[in-house]
C-alpha cells in the first residue's frame, strides 16, 4: 500500500518537472522551506508532497487553462508580500494558478501561501491536503507571522463574494474586505496586485442557491451549467501589477482604509481592462 | 535555585519524575494523597489532601522558599463535582497557605489544552489567546479554572512570583495521561480526511521548564513547546500504529456508544484533538526563561514506547 504510494508520488513528481518545463527541477529543488526531520514546515507544508500534488494542477495550468503570464518581471523576489487578486469561478482555480505561476515561472519559484477560509478546516480531506500545500487559515495572528518570516501570501479580498457571483457580474469586483490592508499597513508589507483574466468565465453561475447552502453549512452554493468540478477550458491570463506601498496607521477609520483599499482596487481594475482588451477569445 | 521547595502531586509520573530532576539541587517537600514509594532519601513526604487540615501543618514545619503546584486531577470516570473539589478547593487553600508564609514562588502546571481545538484557531496559539476549551469540553473545566484562578493570583500578589506553564501534550515512557494512553493504542481511531499538525514534549523537558520558572525574577504565563510540531498521521506512523479511520459525521456518536459502555476512556469530545489544531507558539518562554527542549522530535515521539 505504501509502495503503492511511493510509487505514485514519485510518477507525480516526474510528471510535475516534465510539466515544469525545461530547468523545473533544477528550480523547484530550489525550494527550501524550514523543515524538520518528518519533513513538514511548523505549519505543516510539505515540499516533497506539494511537488507531487502539484501535478494535475500543473497539467491543468499547462494544457487546460493554458496560462499566459504578464508582467512577470514586477514580482518582488524577496521579502514579504501580499499578492492580491480578483476571484472567480466557483472553484478556487484562480487561486491555484495563481500560486503555481509563481512557482514554475519564476527562478528561484517564490512559494506563497493562499489564505484559506475558516471553513476549510472542517473539510475532510481539503484540510489535509491545504495543510499539506502549506495554506493556512487566513487569521491575523497566522498572517502577522508570516509576514514577519518575509513570506509571500495569496490574498482574495473578494472571498466567497467573489468566487460565487453570478455570470452577469463578471469582472465585476465585488466588496474587498479591509483587513488585507490593515495587515499592510500593520506589517509594513507591499501589495502586489494582480488580474486574473479567464477564471471568470470558466464555470458561470445562474443562480446561489443561499439557503440551501445554509442548510449546508457552506458559504455558497452556486448552480452553473457545467459540472461544478468541470470548469470550461476557459484561457487563463495572469497580469501582474507594479507593487503598492501604503503608509499610515492600521488603527484608522475604516473609511480611511477604504480609500487605499480602492487603489488596490483600481490597480486590479486596470488590469483586468487591459487584460480583457488585449484577450482576443475566452478559449483562445 | 530556592532552597526548600514543596510538590504537590509529586506521586505522579510527571512528580516523580521532577524529584528526580530537583532533589539534587535542592531540598524537596513532597505533598500528595497518594503515598510515595521508592522516594529520592532526602526527600520529606507527606500524604496529605491539599483541602485537608494536616496542609497548615507542612507550611509550619518547614519554611517553604516555592511551591510547585502539579496536584490536579483529571479522570473523565470520576464524577466531576468529585474532581472539582478536590481540583480548586485544594488549589485555594494551597495558595492561601503561600501568602499566610510568605512563600516567595509558586509554578503551577496548568496545559495547552485550555485554549481547545477549533477549526478556525491560528496555527500558533498565544499566551493571550481566549481559553475556549470548556466551550466543547466540560471535562477540562477544572483546568480552565485552576489556570484563571492562577492568573489572578499572579496580579493580585506581585510579592509571590507566580509562574502559569502550559504545556502542549506530555509524554513519556511512564506517562498515562490520554494522549499518551492515545498513542500507545495498536489500533487507534483516527478522524478521516483529517490530519492535524500535533505537538508533544516529553517530561523531561516539562520537568526541565518547571526548574527554569522556579528562578528568581521569573513570572507570568508561559507555553511550554517541545521540538516541533507533525501531522498525527506522521506520529502514528513513526510508532507503527494502524490507525482505523472513521468518518467525522460518525465518530463522535461512536465514540460516546464506546465510552459508555466501557470499552475506551477517551471521552469523545476529546476527538477534537484528532480533528483541529490547537498547537501553540513557546516562543515567550524560550525568551523568558532560557528554555528549550533537549529531546528530539524522534525522541519525544518514541518515548510513548519504552517503559
Amino acid at each position: 500500500m505504501s509502495d503503492l504510494g511511493a510509487v505514485l508520488r514519485e510518477g507525480l513528481r516526474t510528471l510535475t518537472f516534465e510539466l515544469g518545463g525545461p530547468g523545473a527541477r533544477e528550480r523547484l529543488q530550489k525550494l527550501k522551506p524550514a523543515r524538520n526531520e518528518y519533513g513538514v514546515d511548523p505549519y505543516g507544508f510539505d515540499v516533497d508532497y506539494a511537488v507531487a500534488a502539484m501535478a494535475p494542477f500543473l497539467w491543468l495550468y499547462r494544457k487546460y487553462f493554458r496560462v499566459e503570464v504578464h508582467g512577470l518581471e514586477k514580482v518582488p523576489r524577496a521579502g514579504r508580500l501580499l499578492v492580491v487578486a480578483n476571484h472567480s469561478g466557483q472553484l478556487p482555480f484562480d487561486a491555484a494558478m495563481l500560486g503555481l505561476s509563481l512557482l514554475v515561472e519564476l527562478d528561484p519559484p517564490r512559494f506563497a501561501r493562499a489564505l484559506v477560509e475558516k471553513w476549510v478546516p472542517r473539510l475532510p480531506f481539503v484540510s489535509s491536503f491545504y495543510a499539506r500545500l502549506g495554506q493556512v487559515v487566513g487569521t491575523p495572528e497566522n498572517c502577522r507571522r508570516l509576514l514577519a518570516a518575509e513570506e509571500a501570501l495569496l490574498v482574495f479580498p473578494e472571498g466567497v463574494r467573489g468566487l460565487c457571483k453570478p455570470f452577469w457580474q463578471s469582472y465585476h469586483l465585488q466588496s474587498f474586505g479591509l483587513g488585507f490592508m490593515r495587515l499592510a499597513l500593520e506589517t509594513g508589507t507591499p501589495v502586489l496586485p494582480v488580474g486574473i483574466v479567464g477564471a471568470e468565465e470558466q464555470a458561470p453561475a445562474l443562480l446561489d442557491l443561499k439557503p440551501l447552502a445554509r442548510l449546508l453549512a457552506m458559504p455558497a452554493l452556486p448552480l452553473t451549467p457545467t459540472p461544478l468540478a468541470l470548469p470550461l477550458p476557459t484561457r487563463y491570463h495572469l497580469h501582474f501589477g507594479d507593487p503598492l506601498a501604503f503608509t499610515g496607521s492600521s488603527e484608522d477609520d475604516d473609511a480611511v482604509l477604504e480609500e487605499k483599499v480602492e487603489r488596490v482596487k483600481d490597480a486590479i481594475r486596470g488590469l483586468l481592462r487591459a487584460g480583457l482588451k488585449e484577450r482576443r477569445h475566452i478559449f483562445w | 535555585m530556592p532552597g526548600l521547595v514543596a510538590v504537590t502531586g509529586i506521586s505522579g509520573h510527571l512528580g516523580r519524575a521532577l524529584a528526580r530532576l530537583l532533589h539534587t539541587e535542592t531540598l524537596l517537600v513532597g505533598i500528595d494523597r497518594r503515598p510515595f514509594p521508592e522516594r529520592p532519601k532526602d526527600l520529606v513526604h507527606y500524604e496529605v489532601d491539599l483541602r485537608k487540615r494536616k496542609l497548615d501543618e507542612v507550611f509550619r514545619r518547614h519554611p517553604l522558599e516555592a511551591v510547585i503546584h502539579l496536584g490536579l486531577r483529571h479522570d473523565p470516570r470520576t464524577p466531576f463535582s468529585e474532581t472539582h473539589s478536590f481540583n480548586i478547593l485544594g488549589t485555594h487553600k494551597l495558595f492561601e497557605l503561600c501568602v499566610q508564609h510568605g512563600v516567595k514562588k509558586v509554578v503551577v502546571l496548568s496545559s495547552a489544552n485550555v485554549y481547545g481545538p477549533a477549526p478556525d484557531n491560528s496555527n500558533f496559539l498565544t499566551e493571550e489567546a481566549p481559553l475556549m476549551a470548556a466551550d466543547r469540553y466540560s471535562g477540562v473545566r477544572d483546568l480552565i479554572e485552576l489556570d484563571m484562578y492562577a492568573q489572578s493570583f499572579l496580579w493580585k500578589h506581585p510579592e509571590i512570583e507566580t509562574v502559569v506553564l502550559r504545556p502542549v501534550h506530555i509524554v513519556g515512557p511512564t506517562i498515562a495521561n490520554g494522549p499518551s494512553k492515545f498513542l500507545r493504542l495498536e489500533r487507534p481511531i483516527t478522524v478521516l480526511g483529517f490530519d492535524p499538525m500535533i505537538q508533544l514534549v516529553h517530561v523531561d523537558d516539562v520537568c526541565r521548564a518547571l526548574a527554569l520558572a522556579l528562578r528568581p525574577g521569573a513570572r507570568g504565563v508561559y507555553n511550554v513547546v517541545g521540538p516541533g510540531e507533525v501531522p498525527l498521521s506522521t506520529i502514528l506512523r513513526e510508532l507503527g500504529r494502524r490507525p482505523i479511520p472513521v468518518p467525522h459525521l460518525v465518530v463522535r456518536a461512536l465514540v460516546a456508544r464506546a465510552f459508555e459502555a466501557r470499552l475506551t476512556d477517551f471521552p469523545p469530545e476529546q476527538v477534537d484533538h484528532l480533528q483541529y489544531l490547537c498547537a501553540v507558539d513557546g516562543s515567550r518562554a524560550v525568551r523568558d526563561l532560557g528554555y528549550a527542549p533537549r529531546r528530539s522530535l524522534r525522541e519525544t515521539i518514541r518515548s510513548v514506547l519504552a517503559s
